[in-house]
Order: structure tokens, then sequence, then C-alpha cells
């Protein structure tokens, strides 16, 4: 991804943290992988959340296409100290809001849509910016055109 | 997809672990767990029911180090292997980047191994790959009882286009690490080529 896309992403989840309340905030592709975080992250195992909210989202999106729904886009679990609230970005990307009472359901759900709003548009530019390039040729600077075997062989050790 | 993450300079790939019910796909992810250093694995989730069958999915991420000041991530899943739980076997192969074909090694599991390997073609499709295409190993498991298929035999039934494959006790650990380097090794190559 793109440095540029990523700060101001990284910029939309720090301003997300901060007018919500919030313990911690993040984004996850749709397979699993954990894209930016905000908030108190170090208490958290970051990795294991986002590859469970990705098959929460895909379990609940197979609920959905059953019932004959496209998708259902929020998702919000209530336990004793803290809440967490998921949301699906433009069908692709997943919000993940995790609170407590220091922050309400009503302020998060009003702010995750804001939100939402300027991260569909960034990921919009991030698409519409790597096809531009596609068409016209260009290849992205890749730290792994070169890798080597012996590379690969190290990671092995 | 590989997702490579340019601001926290990481690299993360996804390997499914498949094959028919009771395989030892659960055990390969237990063995690679129970081997590696603290600072190296995550933790080892398993959605599984009461009975340590698995539900929805196991879950592992594993670092292994760093190519060209990239953190490489591994995220090892398996798929629950009993018929019914096909809904949930689709959504795991969602952007997967290699696969693993568990097979059962004892003759009457055979039945069980090709039927399995044809859903994971058709699931495969169905996402849009081709099984052909991808980073892709055969693992050949249970060498240690007695009732099993000789090697060839199984290489006809499940592995015509004779691609890696490794004899393995899951349990006791030969042939889990080779195969996971196999795989692993052919997932960096493929990112190499398209990135
Ligand atoms: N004898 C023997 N048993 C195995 C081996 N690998 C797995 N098992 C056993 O087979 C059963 C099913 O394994 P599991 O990993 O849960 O299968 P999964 O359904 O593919 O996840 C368990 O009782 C394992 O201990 C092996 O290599 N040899
Ligand atoms: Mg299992």
């Amino acid at each position: 991804m793109y440095e540029e896309e990523f700060g101001k992403i990284d910029e939309e989840l720090q301003k997300l943290y901060l007018q919500t309340n919030a313990k911690v905030v993040f984004l996850v592709d749709k397979n699993g992988q954990l894209i930016a975080s905000a908030g108190e992250t170090h208490d958290i195992d970051t990795t294991s959340l986002a590859s469970l909210t990705a098959g929460n989202i895909a379990a609940t999106g197979g609920i959905a296409r059953l019932l004959g729904e496209k998708e259902f886009t929020i998702l919000f679990h209530e336990g004793e100290k803290d809440n967490i609230h998921i949301s699906l970005i433009g069908q692709r990307i997943i919000l993940v809001v995790i609170f407590d009472s220091r922050s309400s359901l009503g302020l998060v759900r009003l702010r995750v849509k804001k939100v939402s709003e300027a991260l569909t548009k960034i990921f919009t530019d991030i698409t519409a910016k790597s096809d531009r390039e596609k068409s016209e040729g260009k290849i992205d600077e890749s730290p792994f055109a070169e890798i080597s075997d012996e590379d690969i062989d190290n990671l092995f050790r | 997809m590989s997702f490579i993450n340019y601001s926290s300079r990481e690299i993360n790939c996804k390997i499914v672990y498949y094959g028919p019910g009771l395989c030892g796909k659960t055990t390969n992810l237990q063995y690679v767990y129970k081997k590696t250093n603290p600072d190296q694995k995550g933790k080892l989730i398993s959605l599984a029911t009461e009975t340590e069958r698995t539900l929805f999915f196991d879950f592992l991420p594993l670092a292994l180090g760093d190519i060209k000041g990239f953190k490489v991530r591994f995220h090892l899943y398996t798929v629950p292997g009993q018929v019914f739980y096909a809904a949930s076997r689709k959504l795991i192969l969602k952007g997967v980047d290699g696969v693993v074909f568990v097979a059962d090694s004892q003759i009457e599991r055979m039945e069980a191994n090709i039927e399995s390997l044809d859903d994971l073609r058709i699931n495969l499709a169905e996402q849009g790959y081709d099984l052909d295409k991808l980073p892709y190993t055969v693992q050949y498991n249970k060498r240690d009882l007695p009732n099993v298929a000789p090697v060839d035999n199984m290489n006809k039934l499940l592995n015509p286009r004779n691609i890696p494959f490794f004899e393995a006790v899951a349990v006791t650990g030969p042939g889990v690490f080779e195969t996971l380097k196999n795989v692993a090794k052919q997932v960096l190559v493929e990112l190499k080529k398209h990135y």
C-alpha cells in the first residue's frame, strides 16, 4: 500500500480513537490481515483479533446470504466491561472499535459513520491510483522482486 | 492475496491446511506450535466443539524472520473436515496464498481423501483460484499406522501432477516442518514474481 494513503488512514483512525474515547481502534481486511490500528494495542493480541474478526464477518456474511440479505454491515457485541463494534466499510475493509464505559454505543456509532465515509474515499483513491499505474505499465517498486533463494532459506534456519 | 504493509514493514501470507475430517490438520498446527520459539508465534486459536473437532478454524500466526527489512509472517489456518461444514470451508479459503492438502494414509480413508480434494478444487474455483496455479503441497499423514496405502498408490490417486509431497506422522513430528517449509517457500517465490 502507498505510504501517503497509509498516513491518511492512520490519521483517521487516530481521530476516531480520540473522538470516541475508545480503548482500541483497528482496521482489518476481509482475509484477516491487520492493516492499521490506534490506541492501547500493547495488551491486545491484535493478530488473533484480526483473524477472528474477519472470521466473524465472513460467517455473518454467510448467514446474510442464506437469508437473502447482501451483508450485515454492523456487528455489536456487549461484554461486562468491554464492548466491540464491528463495521464493514465499502464491502472490503473491517473497522473495529473496542470501548468501555468511558464511551458509549451512540457515540461510537456516530463517529464510525463519519470516519467510514472518509476511509471509503481513501480506499477508492488507492484503487484508482493502482489501476492508473497498472494501465500506465508502471510496476510497483517492491523489495520482493529481489528476494534470493538464500533469503528464503535463511527464514528456515 | 499476501498483504504487504509498508508502514509497519510486514508481509503476511495465508496458508490453509485442507483435508478430510480427522486426517491430522489440527495436529499439524499443534506440532508447529509446540516446536517454535515463543517469540516467533502468536496464540494457537482453535474454534472447536466440546469433542475437540474443529468447528470453524484453527489459526496460528508465525513470524519466521526478516527478508529485506520486512517481517515475514505466515498465518496458518485449518478447515473443519466434516462434510456438513462446507460453508465454513469456503470462507476460510478467501485470500489464500498457499494450500497444504493433508491426506489420511489409511487405506479405508482413500475415498474421503479423494472427495476432499475434489471439494478443495471446487471451493477454490468458486473464489476464482486454480489449484494448479497456487503454491500447493501434499502431505501423506499417519504413516505410523499399520494399514496405510503405499505412497505410489496415493500419488496416483491424489497427486497426478506429481507436485512436492511429504510423508508425515503429525503426532510425533516427522514431515510436519518439511511440509510447511515447502509450501512457505512456494508462497515466497510467487510473491517475488508478482510484486
Ligand atoms: N497415529 C496417528 N494419529 C494421528 C496422526 N496425526 C493425527 N492423528 C490423530 O488423528 C486424530 C484426528 O486429528 P486432528 O488433527 O484432530 O484431525 P483434523 O480433523 O484433520 O483436524 C487425533 O486423534 C490425532 O491424534 C498421525 O500421524 N498418526
Ligand atoms: Mg481439526
